[in-house]
């Protein structure tokens, strides 16, 4: 790879090889110190079971998320009775990928998306926010589903 | 000489105040404004709306058009400060729009007065805040009027 410097002169790579390895050391050592954030989706069913005291359920979870509590919209309203397929916003259209972790890996591997996305949808499905039995039993019944 | 310069550079600056249709000069918007604002929509240019607008969307975000979009305040912040600093400023910009919502800005409606109510309601559309519609490069924050198509 040839470098060009400036005022148009070549320059050789090896020349400027010391910051290509003190970049990628620095990429090391920061790779390692980042706490690691990501937990799977069986770690936060777990949480969210202590949280509630009592065993998830799948069954109720499907109940839970393809019914309207009362209001305009159920979970499954943007996110589909079957969640291994993407769903769609039901203001926007915008596509939203599968909530299933079987179908999308990323799913629920970050405590705080999690939350924030509980928080408020919660509140626009039931107008409250969700238990963590709730919460519990919504990820057991995703959690079995394949796509 | 210096009063044809004068002449020359403010019209310059009508005509691009006029025909701003903001495809060539939106900044590359604030990763986190992309990643927590453009999961339901696109994100919308900052220099769409004033800074009293973008503030007053801000403080309501639990209920933002119909549905619960709220933040926390540390991850709200920098969005905050990213907005006011880069809104909309200028004479356009004087009158807030019903509900701080775009598509009732007198700009907007006058950009697309050519557009009907009826296009608007296609499903193929999905309503006038669904910029990539017809403006595919909308999320990219280019709105050139040259590359719209309306979908039947």
């Amino acid at each position: 790879m040839r470098l060009r410097s400036f005022n148009g002169h070549f320059l050789g790579l090896q020349r400027h090889a010391w910051r290509v390895g003190a970049g990628l050391l620095i990429l090391a050592v920061v790779a390692v110190a980042l706490p690691a954030q990501a937990l799977t989706a069986a770690d936060q069913l777990a949480a969210y079971a202590a949280q509630s005291g009592q065993t998830p359920q799948a069954a109720p979870g499907q109940e839970f998320f393809v019914i309207k509590h009362g209001h305009e919209w159920a979970c499954a309203s943007c996110h589909t009775a079957k969640p291994t397929v993407e769903g769609k916003h039901a203001s926007t259209g915008k596509t939203i990928r599968p909530m299933a972790p079987a179908a999308n890996p990323e799913r629920f591997t970050d405590p705080a998306k999690t939350e924030k996305w509980f928080r408020r949808n919660c509140n626009d499905v039931l107008r409250r926010e969700c238990t963590s039995a709730e919460k519990a039993d919504v990820l057991a019944w995703l959690l079995t589903l394949k796509p | 000489m210096r009063t044809a310069l004068l002449i020359g550079l403010s019209a310059l600056g009508f005509a691009s105040g006029a025909l701003a249709d903001f495809g060539r000069s939106n900044p590359a918007p604030l990763p986190i404004y992309k990643t927590e604002c453009a999961a339901c929509h696109i994100a919308y240019p900052a220099g769409m709306l004033s800074a009293p607008s973008w503030q007053q969307l801000m403080i309501g975000l639990t209920k933002h058009f119909g549905t619960d979009a709220s933040l926390d305040a540390a991850t709200a912040k920098p969005i905050s400060t990213w907005l006011q600093a880069n809104a909309g400023t200028g004479r356009r910009f004087s009158d807030a729009p019903p509900d701080n919502r775009i598509s009732k800005s007198s700009w907007f409606v006058r950009q697309h007065d050519e557009v009907s109510v009826a296009v608007f309601k296609r499903a193929s559309v999905g309503g006038a805040a669904n910029c990539g519609a017809c403006h595919g490069h909308a999320a990219e924050g280019n709105f050139n009027e040259h590359e719209v198509r309306i979908p039947k």
